[in-house]
């Protein structure tokens, strides 16, 4: 067997793996930007916590109408930004700061989703939830992931200008008319969606992975946020395209072993990555010492 | 105000108070800005300088009293926060930051054509960063960063300039440059604010004062506000804590 018959053979083969490619990529080019924007808004552990928020809403959904998407979708839409508004209330109101508020609101979710889950579900549909099927994906599935790449693609081109306004330096945004807060919503609202369309893909638990690993690891890479969006996607896609092929060979579980291969992405820039990465420190210093 | 010119001031305040959460930070504020003026703010730490130029901005509305902006005045006016408001880490050349100040003019979506550019590289020459305008605003030092934000503020073209510590965290040589470019906006007519603790500075450079100690001290000609009981009443007020 070739490195090429390796690589496309399984592809070629079989559709629910050219299903499962396209959903990857799908999810992976909406994601990078968002993660990107939350790796520069210091908000990584937000999208975490967001995956974690959007469970019980999915597993509400299950209960009432069984394996349906839409119900699903629903349900996690719901919760997701619920646990948003909530924390970004009390962090408001009060002087618990955001990432605490949201901490203690995505705990709280997490325990009402598992509950749920295991309530009526079998353990299998538990599985299902929290790491996907995506060797599985329907047309809806696919159609889902799809759009909202699009819509995400589409988004944050049009709120560039305000996204990175916002992050770099919000108060000369309200100063000069504003836009920033409402920018930040639909950001919200955008992570959120993507986590709930990327659930069938890679599962709640796991699809917050291809939104942070690639751009974590482009941030070593590349010095400009547009930059830094193109590795990302890039690296989310050639993730996907490796944990597929490494899961279809070595009979492996394929959510975490996309997972895993943006991982080994990320460990690789910050050993070797040119912005700020170990090795060249390492190697910088040891010029220094040098001279 | 006791002197100013007769024309009806850019921003006048009437008994305004300012403050965080309910809590006012600085009150009993009387008096306006004239058109062309140029005013220091002085005071104690934490006498509400901040919190005053913040509130004019219109990033909070008075607790109490009145603050009124002279019709289209709002639009063209324009805020150098403290430069610690700023994330320095963020992935930016210093030419795009400076671009920010187009803002008003451009906007989220319009075009950023040939002109706006022009004036941004203009502006870089004007404070001496036109070598910088391609290097990331993480690369500058403190100097550096306070020229590209003056050079920002340039490009925002406003009629109201509000300075917050503006040379906090510069070396001399650098604040004799930038205070050229703010005597030299006042000689356009423009009319500035600046938040300033170096007294002997603001004797040299500025006609107006307004000193404050949580609340209003005094407010007119620099020589009438800086006496020494004035700065007495300042420095001896309840609310300084330094």
């Amino acid at each position: 067997m070739t490195m090429l018959d390796w690589a496309v053979a399984p592809f070629a083969d079989f559709g629910f793996m050219r299903r499962a490619l396209a959903g990857t990529s799908a999810a992976a080019l909406g994601a990078a930007p968002l993660g990107v924007f939350l790796v520069l808004r210091r908000m990584s552990l937000m999208g975490d916590a967001m995956s974690h928020a959007i469970l019980p809403g999915v597993a509400a959904g299950f209960l009432l109408a069984g394996l349906s998407l839409g119900a699903m979708l629903l349900g996690g839409l719901v919760t997701g930004l619920a646990v948003a508004l909530l924390a970004g209330l009390v962090a408001r109101l009060t002087p618990l700061r955001e990432d605490a508020s949201f901490a203690a609101f995505y705990l709280i979710s997490l325990g009402l989703g598992v509950l749920l889950v295991s309530v009526r579900g079998s353990n299998m549909d538990l599985l299902h939830v929290l790491f996907g099927t995506v060797l599985g994906l329907d047309d809806a599935a696919l159609l889902l992931v799809t759009g909202t790449a699009s819509a995400t693609l589409l988004a944050t081109a049009a709120l560039y200008r305000l996204l990175v306004a916002e992050c770099l330096d919000p108060g000369f945004l309200r100063a000069n008319g504003g836009g920033g807060a409402w920018a930040h919503m639909v950001f919200l609202v955008l992570v959120v969606v993507n986590l709930v369309a990327g659930f069938q893909v890679l599962g709640t638990l796991m699809v917050v992975g291809m939104m942070m690993l690639p751009a974590a690891a482009a941030r070593f890479w590349v010095s400009t946020v547009a930059g830094q969006i193109v590795l990302a996607a890039a690296l989310g896609v050639a993730a996907g395209i490796a944990g597929l092929l490494v899961s279809y060979h070595g009979n492996l579980p394929a959510s975490p072993a996309i997972i895993l291969a943006a991982g080994l992405a990320y460990l690789v820039s910050v050993a070797c990555g040119p912005q700020g990465g170990l090795l060249h420190g390492l190697a910088a210093r040891g010029r220094a010492r040098f001279r | 105000m006791t002197d100013g010119p007769a024309a009806a001031p850019v921003v006048e305040l009437r008994d305004a108070a300012f403050g965080w959460r309910g809590r006012p930070a600085v009150h009993g504020i009387s008096g306006g800005f004239a058109p062309g003026s140029m005013t220091a703010v002085a005071g104690p730490n934490g006498a509400g300088k901040s919190t005053l130029i913040k509130g004019i901005v219109g990033l909070m509305r008075p607790l109490a009293g009145t603050l009124r902006v002279a019709a289209g005045a709002r639009r063209r006016l324009a805020w150098l926060p403290q430069a610690a408001d700023l994330d320095r880490t963020f992935p930016i050349t210093v030419l795009d930051m400076v671009a920010m100040g187009a803002w008003r003019r451009v906007g989220p979506w319009r075009r950023f054509g040939a002109a706006e550019t022009g004036r941004a590289w203009q502006a870089l020459q004007a404070v001496g960063l036109a070598g910088q305008a391609d290097c990331l605003i993480g690369s500058l030092s403190g100097g550096q960063m306070q020229r590209a934000l003056f050079a920002r503020l340039m490009l925002q073209d406003a009629q109201v300039l509000l300075l917050d510590e503006p040379f906090a965290a510069v070396d001399s040589h650098t604040a004799d440059a930038l205070m050229q470019l703010v005597c030299a906006w006042h000689g356009e007519g423009r009319t500035v604010v600046a938040v300033l603790h170096d007294l002997a500075l603001v004797r040299r450079h500025f006609a107006q004062t307004l000193l404050l100690a949580g609340r209003q001290v005094a407010w007119g000609p620099t020589a009438e506000v800086l006496t020494p009981d004035h700065l007495a009443a300042a420095r001896g007020a309840p609310r300084e804590w330094l």
